[in-house]
C-alpha cells in the first residue's frame, strides 16, 4: 500500500498539514511548491512532470509508455482537431471542412478548445496548449500523459486491436503512399475512392479477431499433443459402443460453396471490397486498406470512451490531491484544479437546457471513486452487490484490473452500483413507435437497479450500437451483385443517408449492390435499397 | 520524457486540406459567395467572412442505425419525478435527439465557416480581368527595394564577399613578394641539411641571412590585411509599382432617387474592390455634377443632396481638370465610371460627345456608363425608351473605344453587370490598348 486510502478523516488532516505548509511558504526553506504563478517555463513543466511522475508511478503504481510532451498554439491545435488529433494524416478535403467548421466555432467563441489531446502511440505524445496555466499544465500532464497513457498501454481492446509502436510509422506511410497517388493517378481519382472508403468507415472494422492461421510447427505440436491424449485415455471399449449407420452429412449445396470460398457471410465491407471487389487496381486496394486500418485502430476508442476518460480523470484528481497534500501546489492552484474538474465531471439533468447525453468523464469518474469506496469502506448493499471486490483494501490494485479487462459496456453492466445510479437519478425509458406515450420502465430503487444497470450497459454496446451489416452473398460468375443484409434490432432502420453510402459502396464494387433490411425474428425483408456503380473507377 | 516546443513548427498545416475543401465546394462557395454579396453590406464585401453553404455537396456520409423509429430504450440522469410506470408525452420534434447515441451532425442542412479576404476576393472576382494593365510606372513614393550595386570597403560582416577579399589579398601579397610558407620551410631544410653536411662552408651565411629575411617579410606582410577587406554594396532602388486611379462621376440632381444612388454606390464599390486586387496603389476620385460639377470627398458624394439641371459635360470637364492637374496620364492608370440616370440637357449633348470622345477616352484605360434605373419595371409603352445619354453614347461606342455601358434597375443586377463589364474575354485583348 503506498497511499493512505483517503477516508474522510485523514482527508481533513491532510488538508490542514497542506495548509500549515502553504502559510509557513513566507519562510523560503519550507516552500515546496512546483510553481507560483499562473505563468510556466520548461523547467517548471520539468518539475511538474517529476512530481505527478513520482505518484503515478511510486504511489498508483501506474504502467505506461515513455512520454512526450508536445507544447502547442491553438491554431495547431485546431491542425489536431481536423485530423483526428493525429500529429501527421494523408490529406483529403473532409479535413478542410472539419478545420473550417471548428475554426468558425472557436473564433466566435461557440466553441472552446480541448486542454490536450493525446495520442496511443510509443512514445505516448501530449499535446499541451499553450495558453494552459501552470495548474492547467500540471492536470493536463496527470489526465493525458498518465492516465490515458497507462489506459492505452494495458485495456486489453487496445493491446489487441491497436499497435502503438508502429501507428505514427504507419500514417507516414499512409500520408507518402496517398500523396504518391495523388501524383500519379491524379488528385480527383484518389478523392473518389478515399470519399468511397470514408463514407464505409463504420462498416470497415473487424469486430472480433480472426482466427490465426497456425503455422506448421504448432500444427505438428498440436498434431503430437492429440495424439498423446488420444494414447493416454485410449480404451479398447469404445471400439465395441455401437454408432448410428450412415452418419447425416449436411449436403453442402452450390451456394454454401460458393460463400465459404469468399468467406461470406463478412461484416468488414472494406476488407471484402479490398480482397475481392473485381475491378479494382492495387493502388485503390491499398487505398482501401489504409482507411480500414485507421478506422481498426480508432475502433477500441469508441468502445471505451467512459472507462478511458473516467480512468484519466480518477488519475488526475488522484494526483493533484496528492500533489496538495505534499505542499507542492498551494491552495490558490488546488481551488483552480477543483473549479476546472467540476467542471468536467458537472452532468445536467435530462431536463436541464445543457443536456447532451451523459457525459462519459461523470459516468467513469464516480464509478470508479465508487470502486474505491468499494474496496475501502463497503456497506451493507455494497457487500451485497461485489462479494468479489468490497472491502478487499486494496483500491488501486482492483480499479488496474478493470482499467485491463472491461470496456464500456462490460464496465458499467459489472460495476454500476446501486449508489452511483442513486447519486446520477437514472431513469430508464422505453420509447416504442407503436406507442402513444413513452414509459417509464425502471427508476433508482430496489427494482429499477439492474434494470437501469442491464439498458445502460446496453446503450455502450458496439452491437446495439452499430447497424449490423453483412455482406451475404455475391455470385462472382453471374452478375456480380453484392448482396448485404442489415439485421434490424428493435424495428430500427438505417439512416437517411445509407443510400449514398450505398452508392459509394457500388462504385467500388463496379456492379449492383442490394442491401436488404431484415427482421430477424420474422426473417422478412421490410426494405430493399439498390445501387448501381457510376463508373469512372478502375 | 521529453518536451518538444511545437509552437515554432510552421503553421497552415491543413492549408492543403483547405484548399482541398475549398475546390470541391468551389462552385457552391462562389453561389454563396456571391449571393452574399446581396445582402451583406457592400462595404464588407472586402473583410471575407462568414459565408454558408447547403451541405448536401460536401456531405459525408455514413451509415449506421436511424435515429428514429423501432423500439428504443434511453437512460437518463436526474430523475426528480417519475416512478416506475409512468407514461410521458412524446416530447416535441420526434423526441430525436434524447439519447446519446443520437450522433452529430443529424439533420444539418448548412454548412458554414469563415473564408479569408483573399479566399473571398478571389472566388468574388473570379475569371474577371482589367483590361489594359500595361502600364508600370515609377513614381515618388514608391516602394524601395535593394540591390546589388559593386563593393565598398566598409559593410556589415554578414555581407562580407569573400572571393573579391581573397583576390585582393592575393594581388597585394604578390606585389610585395611575400614568401610562402613553403618556400621558407624548403630554405629551412635546405639549410639544416647543409649545416649537417658541412658546418662551415662559406655560402652558409648568406643561406642564414635570406633565410632570416624571408622570414621576417613573413612577418612584415600579413595573409590578410584590413586593407583587402571587401563588402557587397546594396543599393536602395525605387521599385516600379502600377497605380490607379478611379474616378466615380455621378449625377446628383432631382431626378436620381435614393434607390438609383445606391445602386451606383455599389457599382463603385465593387470597382474599387477590383482595382485594388489589381493595383498595389489605387486613389479614387469623386465627381458629382448637377448643372456644375465638383470634386467632392466620398460622404459628400453619396449623401449630401443637391438641386440642379443636368449638365453632364461639367463633369467631364472637372474629370479632365483633375487628371491634368494631379494624375499625369504617362503615370496612372486612368478608370472612370459614370453613373446616371440618363438624363441630360439636350444642348449638352454634342459638347459631352465631343468631350468624351476626343478628350476623355483616349485617356482612359476603360470608361463604364452605368445606367441606373427605377427598381419598379417601367410601364408597358413607356419605358423601355433609351435614354437621352444611352443614344449619345452609343453612337460613341465602338470596338475600338475602351468604353461600355449597361443598364442596371435592382440591386441584384449589379453583380452580374459588373462581371459582364469585366468578364475574361480572349476577343477584348486586342482593342482599346493604345500603350
Amino acid at each position: 500500500m503506498s497511499l493512505d486510502p483517503d477516508t474522510p478523516p485523514t482527508k481533513r488532516a491532510s488538508r490542514a498539514g497542506a495548509k500549515a505548509t502553504t502559510a509557513a511558504t513566507s519562510a523560503p526553506a519550507a516552500d515546496l511548491r512546483l510553481y507560483k504563478s499562473a505563468d510556466w517555463d520548461y523547467d517548471t513543466l520539468q518539475r511538474i512532470y517529476d512530481a505527478v511522475e513520482d505518484i503515478a508511478l511510486n504511489e498508483l503504481k501506474l504502467d505506461i509508455y515513455p512520454n512526450q510532451i508536445e507544447v502547442i498554439t491553438a491554431e495547431q491545435m485546431l491542425d489536431a482537431y481536423s485530423s483526428i488529433g493525429m500529429p501527421l494524416f494523408y490529406k483529403h478535403w473532409s479535413f478542410g471542412k472539419h478545420f473550417a467548421r471548428d475554426e468558425l466555432l472557436y473564433r466566435k467563441g461557440m466553441q472552446g478548445l480541448a486542454y490536450e489531446i493525446v495520442i496511443n502511440s510509443n512514445p505516448c505524445i501530449s499535446y499541451l496548449m499553450e495558453e494552459n496555466t501552470a495548474t492547467m499544465q500540471t492536470l493536463v500532464t496527470a489526465h493525458a500523459a498518465f492516465g490515458h497513457n497507462h489506459f492505452f498501454k494495458n485495456n486489453y481492446l487496445f493491446r489487441q486491436w491497436t499497435d502503438a509502436d508502429g501507428i505514427l510509422d504507419y500514417l507516414a506511410f499512409a500520408k507518402g503512399y496517398v500523396a504518391q497517388c495523388e501524383d500519379r493517378h491524379g488528385v480527383e481519382a484518389v478523392e473518389r475512392v478515399l470519399d468511397a472508403a470514408h463514407a464505409l468507415m463504420g462498416q470497415g472494422v473487424h469486430r472480433y479477431p480472426r482466427k490465426r492461421r497456425p503455422d506448421l510447427r504448432s500444427e505438428e505440436r498440436r498434431e503430437a499433443e492429440r495424439r498423446a491424449h488420444g494414447e493416454q485415455l485410449f480404451n479398447d471399449l469404445w471400439r465395441t459402443v455401437p454408432t448410428s449407420k450412415g452418419r447425416k452429412t449436411r449436403q453442402a449445396t452450390a451456394l454454401d460453396k460458393r460463400r465459404a470460398l469468399l468467406g461470406l457471410p463478412e461484416e468488414n465491407v472494406l476488407y471484402f471490397l479490398e480482397k475481392t471487389a473485381p475491378r479494382l487496381t492495387g493502388w485503390q486496394r491499398e487505398l482501401l486498406r489504409i482507411v480500414r486500418n485507421i478506422a481498426q485502430y480508432f475502433y477500441p476508442q469508441s468502445q471505451t470512451k467512459v472507462m478511458n476518460e473516467g480512468c484519466a480523470t480518477y488519475v488526475h484528481h488522484r494526483i493533484m490531491r496528492r500533489l496538495h497534500e505534499k505542499g507542492l501546489i498551494d491552495d490558490g492552484a488546488f481551488l483552480e484544479f477543483i473549479h476546472t474538474h467540476t467542471n468536467v465531471v458537472f452532468q445536467p439533468g435530462y431536463s436541464d437546457k445543457r443536456y447532451g447525453g451523459l457525459n462519459p468523464y461523470a459516468l467513469g469518474f464516480a464509478i470508479m471513486e465508487d470502486i474505491e469506496r468499494v474496496c475501502v469502506a463497503p456497506t451493507e448493499e455494497d457487500r451485497a452487490w461485489f462479494p468479489d471486490i468490497a472491502g478487499n483494501g486494496d483500491p488501486y490494485g482492483t480499479l488496474k484490473n478493470v482499467w485491463a479487462d472491461y470496456r464500456d459496456e462490460s464496465f458499467i453492466s459489472q460495476f454500476l452500483s446501486p449508489k452511483v445510479i442513486r447519486d446520477l437519478r437514472l431513469f430508464q425509458i422505453k420509447d416504442d413507435e407503436g406507442e402513444d406515450q413513452l414509459m417509464v420502465e425502471s427508476i433508482h430503487d430496489e427494482r429499477g437497479y439492474r434494470r437501469v444497470r442491464r439498458a445502460l450497459s446496453r446503450q455502450y454496446d458496439v452491437a446495439y450500437r452499430d447497424a449490423d451489416i453483412q455482406i451475404v452473398d455475391v455470385d462472382l460468375e453471374g452478375d456480380r451483385r453484392l448482396v448485404l443484409h442489415h439485421r434490424m434490432l428493435d424495428g430500427v432502420a438505417l439512416n437517411e443517408e445509407s443510400p449514398r453510402v450505398l452508392q459509394h459502396l457500388a462504385d467500388l464494387w463496379g456492379y449492383d449492390v442490394l442491401l436488404q433490411e431484415i427482421d430477424p425474428g420474422e426473417d422478412t425483408v421490410i426494405e430493399e435499397h439498390v445501387a448501381s456503380p457510376r463508373g469512372g473507377f478502375g | 520524457m521529453k518536451i518538444i516546443d511545437r509552437r515554432l513548427n510552421p503553421g497552415g498545416k491543413s492549408l492543403s486540406n483547405r484548399q482541398r475543401f475549398l475546390r470541391r465546394a468551389r462552385a457552391l462557395v462562389r453561389q454563396a459567395v456571391r449571393s452574399g454579396t446581396a445582402t451583406r453590406s457592400i462595404k464588407d464585401v472586402e473583410q471575407g467572412g462568414e459565408v454558408t453553404i447547403p451541405a448536401d455537396g460536401v456531405r459525408e456520409p455514413t451509415m449506421r442505425r436511424s435515429g428514429e423509429g423501432g423500439v428504443r430504450d434511453y437512460v437518463l440522469p436526474g430523475n426528480r419525478e417519475y416512478v416506475e410506470g409512468d407514461e410521458i408525452d412524446r416530447p416535441e420534434g420526434g423526441g430525436g435527439g434524447r439519447g446519446g447515441a443520437g450522433g452529430d451532425g443529424d439533420g444539418v442542412d448548412e454548412f458554414r465557416f469563415v473564408l479569408s479576404a483573399d479566399e473571398f476576393l478571389d472566388l468574388f472576382l473570379e475569371d474577371l480581368e482589367l483590361p489594359d494593365l500595361a502600364k508600370r510606372k515609377l513614381t515618388g513614393a514608391a516602394v524601395q527595394t535593394f540591390r546589388r550595386a559593386g563593393f565598398s570597403v566598409t559593410g556589415s560582416p554578414s555581407s562580407l564577399d569573400v572571393p573579391r577579399t581573397m583576390r585582393n589579398a592575393m594581388a597585394r601579397r604578390l606585389a610585395l613578394k611575400r614568401p610562402t610558407r613553403d618556400e621558407v620551410e624548403l630554405l629551412a631544410a635546405e639549410l639544416a641539411l647543409r649545416e649537417a653536411e658541412t658546418p662551415d662552408a662559406p655560402d652558409l651565411e648568406t643561406l642564414r641571412a635570406e633565410l632570416a629575411a624571408k622570414r621576417a617579410k613573413l612577418r612584415a606582410v600579413p595573409y590578410i590585411d584590413p586593407l583587402d577587406v571587401r563588402y557587397r554594396r546594396l543599393e536602395p532602388t525605387p521599385k516600379p509599382i502600377a497605380q490607379a486611379v478611379m474616378f466615380c462621376l455621378m449625377d446628383v440632381s432631382g431626378s436620381m432617387t435614393e434607390h438609383m444612388k445606391d445602386l451606383a454606390k455599389r457599382f463603385y464599390s465593387l470597382l474599387y474592390i477590383f482595382l485594388k486586387r489589381r493595383y498595389p496603389r489605387v486613389e479614387v476620385v469623386f465627381i458629382r455634377h448637377t448643372h456644375h460639377a465638383e470634386e467632392v470627398d466620398e460622404n459628400t458624394f453619396f449623401h449630401s443632396p443637391e438641386t440642379g439641371g443636368t449638365v453632364v459635360s461639367t463633369a467631364l470637364e472637372e474629370m479632365l481638370r483633375v487628371v491634368r492637374a494631379r494624375f499625369p496620364v504617362a503615370d496612372w492608370n486612368i478608370y472612370a465610371a459614370q453613373a446616371s440616370d440618363g438624363d441630360n440637357l439636350p444642348s449638352d449633348n454634342a459638347k459631352t460627345a465631343a468631350l468624351l470622345e476626343t478628350d476623355v477616352l483616349p485617356l482612359c484605360q476603360y470608361y463604364a456608363y452605368l445606367e441606373v434605373g427605377q427598381e419598379e419595371d417601367p410601364l408597358p409603352g413607356f419605358g423601355d425608351r433609351p435614354s437621352a445619354l444611352w443614344r449619345l453614347y452609343s453612337l460613341i461606342r465602338s470596338p475600338t473605344a475602351p468604353m461600355a455601358m449597361r443598364k442596371v434597375r435592382h440591386r441584384r443586377d449589379i453583380y452580374p453587370v459588373f462581371r459582364e463589364l469585366f468578364s475574361r474575354q480572349d476577343a477584348r485583348a486586342a482593342p482599346g490598348s493604345p500603350a
